[in-house]
């Protein structure tokens, strides 16, 4: 028995290397084991909205992101990248603390917003994500109208004491998302029966209808097709002007055109981060390197 | 492909679709087995049942003799409520088929028409004293045997010692047939009527009110106790702590309890310790309750964890807290499943006899129950104490309950999918 269980790596490490002449691109298994020591680039700025200091997560004893380092300035659009599995969502996650909703979830390090601690035991949840919206991978409007669907939000947290003052939110909120024209005649037709785009421009609507600081936006477009992601890429243009947003994104081509800086994630580290343009011009680790350059992810 | 290959799946593609064919067909056959069964149930109960839906009247000339009555038309209230109307009834009788002798005779023709014909006279008298005096037709209720035998369930051809009816008692009938004084209606004692000893004077009413309240109760705790236990489980309860597992296989273990044991519970715990008073809608109601929750608290659960979490997630990430995220997105959403689990787990309670019997709810109540608390039986046991009585026409309305309980738990499965398309049309 032993000695069958003893040859039998040899035996497939052989098959490997005869294959190996065939197929030159096996090499890249060295590339994965690049040392990741601590993040470099420009991950701290000046005029940080929010910020993370040796931010830890564990899903029950298995860690998911290890000891990152980051500020999201006041009205940019900072891009995370890196291929699936790397922690960028759950990082996400961890700015609003959706995190709290899985029991097994642990959060560990110092997180801001504004300064204040948002993990500190009198924040409020509750207040916290109405100032950190959320937009998420998939299209999710409730199953009820377009007008309740925005109004929602509005309505939880009463920030409209009377129907006009809630129609003039509704209506302004559609405005900012880039969908009022669309849907201006049936506001009270279900929200799901609009197409992909508009549906996550409606998700976009009703998460700014509370009027938050920063926006969270969880893969936003990659249930779309190209011409709603350009609608989409253009809103998001417009709303940093008045918003922060943090996108979680798998197109390094929408990272390039949206963000002012980009954050590469690998395996639960912060691999790179820096200005959009140095990140996919000049990057300076090679696992982002390679990662832009399509070698793996 | 190569050619073996080919050959290879070839040889074994007839198996393949014999197999197919095979299954198909047992398929079928378990279908048609089943509605081949149906069918024999329906048809026995409705050819059975269908004849009690008709019940034979006579009718008599009634004389309504003031010194045979000992009353007048200026006697007050209980004098006119207590006069002796039996004699009236049988003095019609008597003239009607004169010469009869006998006490047997005598009896066979007083059992003609329902005990019940006096009182049917004395409120006609009471709600109008002015018939005193005269002679009047009336239309009575006949006794169950000459009903019976209307219907054509007792065989005139029979030897008499073997017939329920005798010679002359048929010999009157026949008079009264060919006079048109015998004459089959629609059977309103039925539905207007509460239990009674007498079959031609029984009805469902009692049974029908009594499973009403017990609904109620049964509805009015079940429905939110089984909802907030499983929004409880599925939404707030910590996961992988041993005490929410062990709940959780009790309640599924629960749902599969004989439900007489509910009912001995209810015994102990309810009557034993709390003393609800026994026989009454409340008891049965909080007997039923028990038996109903596993039920809706499972159907409620499974309605609950396919509610999708995206759903779940924009509201939180929009600042609801996790109570209205609960009753603003997921219980809507789960509306249909839930009110499916329930009326299912109602039109289970409402054909439930087993616990009832336990709790004194299989009894005789000739009264209709008013509330909760009077004494009161439930269709089931309706069914259940007919089909126990010896007396033929008992058999016939037996059938007749069970298709008023069938026609009740179908309308409940109809409402539990009209509700379900109602609630799913919201998108």
């Amino acid at each position: 028995m032993t000695d069958l269980i003893g040859t039998l790596p040899g035996m497939v490490k052989s098959s490997l290397e005869s294959e190996e002449n065939k197929l030159p691109v096996v090499e890249t298994r060295d590339e994965f084991d690049v040392e990741i020591s601590g993040t470099i680039g420009k991950p701290l700025v000046q005029n940080a909205k929010m910020s993370s200091r040796n931010c830890d997560v564990f899903y029950g004893d298995k860690q998911a992101i290890f000891n990152i380092n980051l500020d999201i300035g006041k009205n940019e659009i900072i891009a995370m990248i890196g291929p699936s599995g790397c922690g960028k969502s759950t990082y996400l996650r961890v700015l609003n603390r959706m995190n709290d909703t899985i029991p097994i979830c642990r959060v560990t390090g110092e997180h801001t917003l504004d300064g204040e601690d948002i993990y500190a035991a009198e924040q409020d949840p509750v207040l916290l994500r109405a100032r950190v919206g959320m937009v998420f991978q998939k299209p999710n409007p409730f199953p009820k109208s377009i007008y309740d669907n925005v109004a929602y939000g509005a309505k939880l947290h009463g920030l409209a004491t009377n129907r006009s003052e809630l129609d003039d939110l509704v209506e302004a909120s559609l405005i900012k998302a880039g969908l009022f024209k669309e849907v201006k005649d049936d506001l009270l037709m279900p929200g799901t029966g609009l197409s992909g785009g508009q549906q996550q421009r409606l998700c976009i609507a009703r998460a700014i209808a509370v009027d938050p600081e920063v926006i969270l936006m969880d893969e936003p477009t990659s249930a779309l097709d190209p011409i709603a992601t350009a609608t989409i890429e253009e809103l998001m243009d417009e709303l940093k002007e008045n918003y922060t947003i943090a996108i979680v994104t798998h197109s390094m081509q929408q990272a390039a055109r949206v963000s002012q800086r980009t954050a590469y994630f690998h395996l639960g580290k912060l691999v790179e981060v820096n200005d959009t343009n140095t990140v996919f011009t000049n990057p300076e680790h090679k696992l982002t390197e390679n990662y832009i350059t399509g070698r793996f992810g | 492909m190569s050619d073996t290959t080919t050959k290879i799946i070839k040889a074994g593609l007839k198996k393949r679709y014999a197999k197919e064919k095979r299954f198909r067909f047992f398929g079928l056959m378990s279908i048609v087995i089943s509605f081949v069964f149906l069918l024999v149930l329906l048809i026995s109960i409705f050819s059975k049942g269908w004849s009690a839906f008709q019940q034979t009247y006579v009718k008599l000339d009634v004389e309504l003799n003031e010194e045979v009555l000992g009353i007048n038309k200026f006697s007050n209230k209980d004098a006119l409520f207590s006069a002796r109307y039996k004699k009236i009834i049988k003095n019609s009788l008597k003239k009607k088929f004169p010469g009869v002798k006998g006490r047997k005779q005598k009896r066979a023709l007083k059992n003609l028409v329902s005990k019940s014909a006096q009182y049917e006279l004395r409120d006609k008298v009471l709600k109008d004293p002015e018939l005193l005096g005269t002679t009047q037709s009336f239309w009575f209720l006949a006794k169950d045997d000459v009903d019976v035998f209307m219907k054509g369930n007792i065989d005139r051809t029979l030897p008499e010692s073997n017939r329920r009816i005798k010679d002359y008692q048929l010999a009157w009938i026949d008079q009264l047939i060919a006079e048109d004084r015998l004459e089959k209606r629609f059977n309103t004692q039925l539905f207007s009527a509460s239990d009674s000893r007498e079959p031609e004077q029984a009805g469902l009413k009692g049974a029908l009110m009594g499973s009403l309240f017990t609904m109620l109760v049964t509805l009015s705790l079940s429905f939110p106790i089984a909802v907030a236990a499983a929004a409880y489980l599925e939404e707030f309860a910590p996961q992988n702590n041993r005490w929410v597992d062990l709940i959780e296989v009790n309640i599924n273990n629960l749902a599969a309890v004989p439900s007489i044991v509910f009912g001995l519970l209810g015994l102990a715990i309810y009557i034993g310790l709390f003393g609800v008073p026994r026989s009454t809608p409340l008891i049965g109601g909080l007997v039923l309750t028990l038996m109903t929750l596993p039920t809706i608290i499972i159907a409620s659960r499974a309605a609950i964890k396919s509610v999708p979490p995206s759903i779940k997630q924009a509201a939180v990430g929009l600042g609801a807290s996790r109570v209205q995220v609960l009753f603003h997105h997921t219980l809507p959403l789960a509306m249909p499943g839930i009110l499916t689990g329930t009326i299912v787990g109602m039109a289970q309670a409402l054909g439930e006899t087993a616990p009832l019997l336990m709790i004194g709810m299989v009894a005789f109540v000739a009264e209709v129950p008013g509330s909760i608390m009077d004494p009161a039986t439930v269709m089931p046991v309706q069914i259940y104490l007919w089909s126990d009585s010896p007396e033929r026409a008992f058999s016939e309305r037996t059938s007749a309950a069970i298709m008023v309980l069938l026609a009740f738990l179908v309308m409940m499965n109809l409402i539990a999918i009209v509700l379900r398309k109602k609630f799913e049309q919201r998108w």
